[in-house]
């Protein structure tokens, strides 16, 4: 899959403005980004739902603009909001689905059971999909898209809303989903879903790219190896940041903590303390990819 | 737990396709849905005719017909009634069908949006769900026409045609409300289009009493209104005086409201679901 310029734009309002990505077959690509960078809109032309507005993009070697029907039958989608028929079962949800394929009945019956499975919702195949969970939708949706074999899977924010239990079983799914070399493309604004799926990703900002690579070597690009976080007395931390500032090679200041960045951060934590500084709260952790959000951007990343 | 996906990875051979069009493959999602709604749909498809043709046709034409054989038009008042209703029942279930459901596709269940993620285009998806409300139309017409049988209200070998008239007039009535659904934010104009559209039109063209007793004015107007068009096509077939040029004159007139209405839905769907 390549991009050159790509842009959207509705009315006046420019969503997408002129971004550049190319996305091997088997990978797993993440677009992270705040609410409104500009994600879903990319995630919506690429899955030839929505014209392009201007650039070239091509989806598996072929012309959305041109070929969508053809590119479709290729890719599963997992939409932001769920588009499952509450009214229905389970199992018809994933059988009329495949039908919109155009799947021969038998095959697809075979493929239904299988998917059932996969989504650990095969005790709740024939029963409505009103009354199950967040998660358990999720999963069906998941499933669904699977269903015509795709070579390219689109995940638009594929566990926001869900307990960190049924997070951690769909990405066991993706996971799965990665090692049959299908290829992933997902949003999201957590790091630690992009950080845990992605071999690649670009952040996004304001309907640009921000920076673009692999999630450690974004770390290493723009953010420092380690980070301490303190936590003062609320107002306290405008003030203390001015003092500490020369102890680390970059400061943060949030509303609720203070960030030094640096590479050696029992070290940095000490300093601190022998200045006679008494945070309520010390942690020293990694660098994550919202460190390098926050650097990019200024701002953090569930805004 | 070893569930692996059941994925084709890129080298493998795509599966085979049936060779359903498209949208018929839209078309058998209704099919399939409507199993969850079949139940519902039993009181307007055979129950209101019975009570209408039982408490209009029998009970009040009894005292419009005072014991005479030709009271209405020249015959009794049901047989005058029935084609009516049979014409005013499609187009409600025609007009019915082609508003909180088309919402639902957009809206609430979001179903178009499922389809266009797959091989799916908006015109598959319009033809698809315009075939299913045909359907329904064409399922109400004959229980109808059933019933009117068992009330003696067809006299003539004649009415079989008046069952594709009555399709025709609830798909004529189908087209252009899907394309109008599918401007909608909310439901509420669907309110709005059955108190100043349906619910006049069912009650002044033709419908219970033979429009030639409105006021001079009134009279162009109901002979203008579609429902009109297809009242009196059904009448004049179930009453054995199908009539020639004026019956081609309301075939073509619902013909032509059918296909302008197609061609509207294609571009508000478009509008709609494609941005």
């Amino acid at each position: 899959m390549r991009a050159r310029g790509l842009t959207k734009r509705f009315g006046g309002f420019t969503a997408v403005d002129g971004v550049d990505f190319s996305i091997q077959a088997g990978e797993a690509f993440g677009f992270l980004g705040p609410n409104g960078a500009g994600k879903t809109s990319t995630m919506r032309m690429i899955a030839c739902l929505s014209p392009i507005s201007a650039g070239t993009l091509r989806v598996l070697g072929l012309d959305p603009m041109r070929d969508g029907p053809q590119i479709r039958s290729r890719i599963g989608l997992v939409p932001q909001e769920d588009t499952l028929d509450l009214e229905l079962t389970v199992r018809d949800n994933l059988y009329l689905y495949g039908r919109y394929f155009g799947l021969p009945k038998k095959l697809l019956r075979e493929r239904v059971d299988q998917l059932l499975e996969f989504a650990r919702l095969s005790d709740r195949a024939d029963e409505r999909v009103e009354p199950l969970s967040g998660g358990m939708r999720r999963r069906l949706t998941i499933a669904r898209a699977l269903v015509s074999s795709p070579d390219l899977v689109i995940l638009d924010e594929p566990t926001t809303g869900l307990d960190p239990q049924a997070r951690h079983l769909l990405w066991d799914r993706l996971y799965r989903l990665k090692r049959e070399g299908v290829t992933l493309v997902i949003t999201t604004h957590y790091m630690d879903e992009a950080e845990q799926l992605c071999d690649r990703l670009v952040v996004m900002d304001a309907g640009r790219i921000a920076a673009a690579g692999s999630p450690r070597e974004l770390i290493e690009r723009w953010s420092t190896r380690e980070v301490v976080e303190l936590r003062f007395e609320p107002g306290g931390h405008e003030v203390q940041g001015e003092g500490l500032a020369d102890l680390a090679e970059r400061v943060e200041v949030l509303p609720d903590r203070l960030l030094l960045y640096t590479d050696e951060g029992d070290a940095t934590l000490d300093a601190v303390q022998s200045r006679g500084a008494s945070p309520i709260a010390a942690l020293v952790r990694r660098s994550t990819l919202e460190d390098v959000f926050l650097h990019l951007t200024g701002r953090s990343l569930v805004d | 737990m070893s569930v692996s996906p059941p994925v084709s990875s890129g080298a493998a051979a795509p599966p085979r396709r049936s060779r359903t069009p498209p949208a018929l493959r839209a078309y058998q999602y209704n099919l399939l849905a409507y199993k969850r709604t079949w139940r519902g749909s039993l009181t307007t498809t055979f129950l209101y005719p019975v009570l209408y043709l039982a408490a209009i046709g029998v009970g009040l034409g009894h005292l419009i017909d005072h014991g005479s054989k030709q009271a209405v038009d020249g015959v009794p008042y049901v047989w005058f009634l029935a084609p009516g209703l049979l014409a005013g029942t499609s187009m409600q279930i025609g007009a019915n069908e082609s508003t909180f459901p088309v919402m639902a596709g957009i809206k609430w269940l979001k179903t178009y949006f499922a389809m266009l993620a797959t091989p799916l285009e908006v015109t598959d998806v319009l033809y698809g769900h315009l075939l299913w409300i045909t359907t329904r139309v064409t399922t109400a017409s004959a229980v109808f026409l059933a019933v009117m049988a068992a009330f003696h209200a067809v006299p003539s070998w004649w009415a079989v045609g008046a069952f594709p008239a009555a399709v025709l007039t609830g798909a004529a009535f189908a087209a252009p409300v899907m394309a109008f659904s599918a401007t909608r934010e909310t439901d509420r104009s669907f309110i709005v289009l059955y108190r100043f559209g349906v619910v006049p039109l069912f009650l002044f063209s033709g419908t219970f009493f033979p429009v030639a007793l409105l006021p001079g004015w009134l009279q162009v107007v109901a002979r203008c209104t579609p429902l009109y068009q297809g009242v009196s096509l059904c009448r004049g077939f179930v009453l054995g005086r199908p009539g020639g040029w004026d019956a081609v004159g309301h075939v073509a007139y619902l013909l032509a409201m059918l296909t302008a209405g197609t061609l509207a839905a294609r571009v508000t769907y478009r509008r709609r679901l494609v941005q």
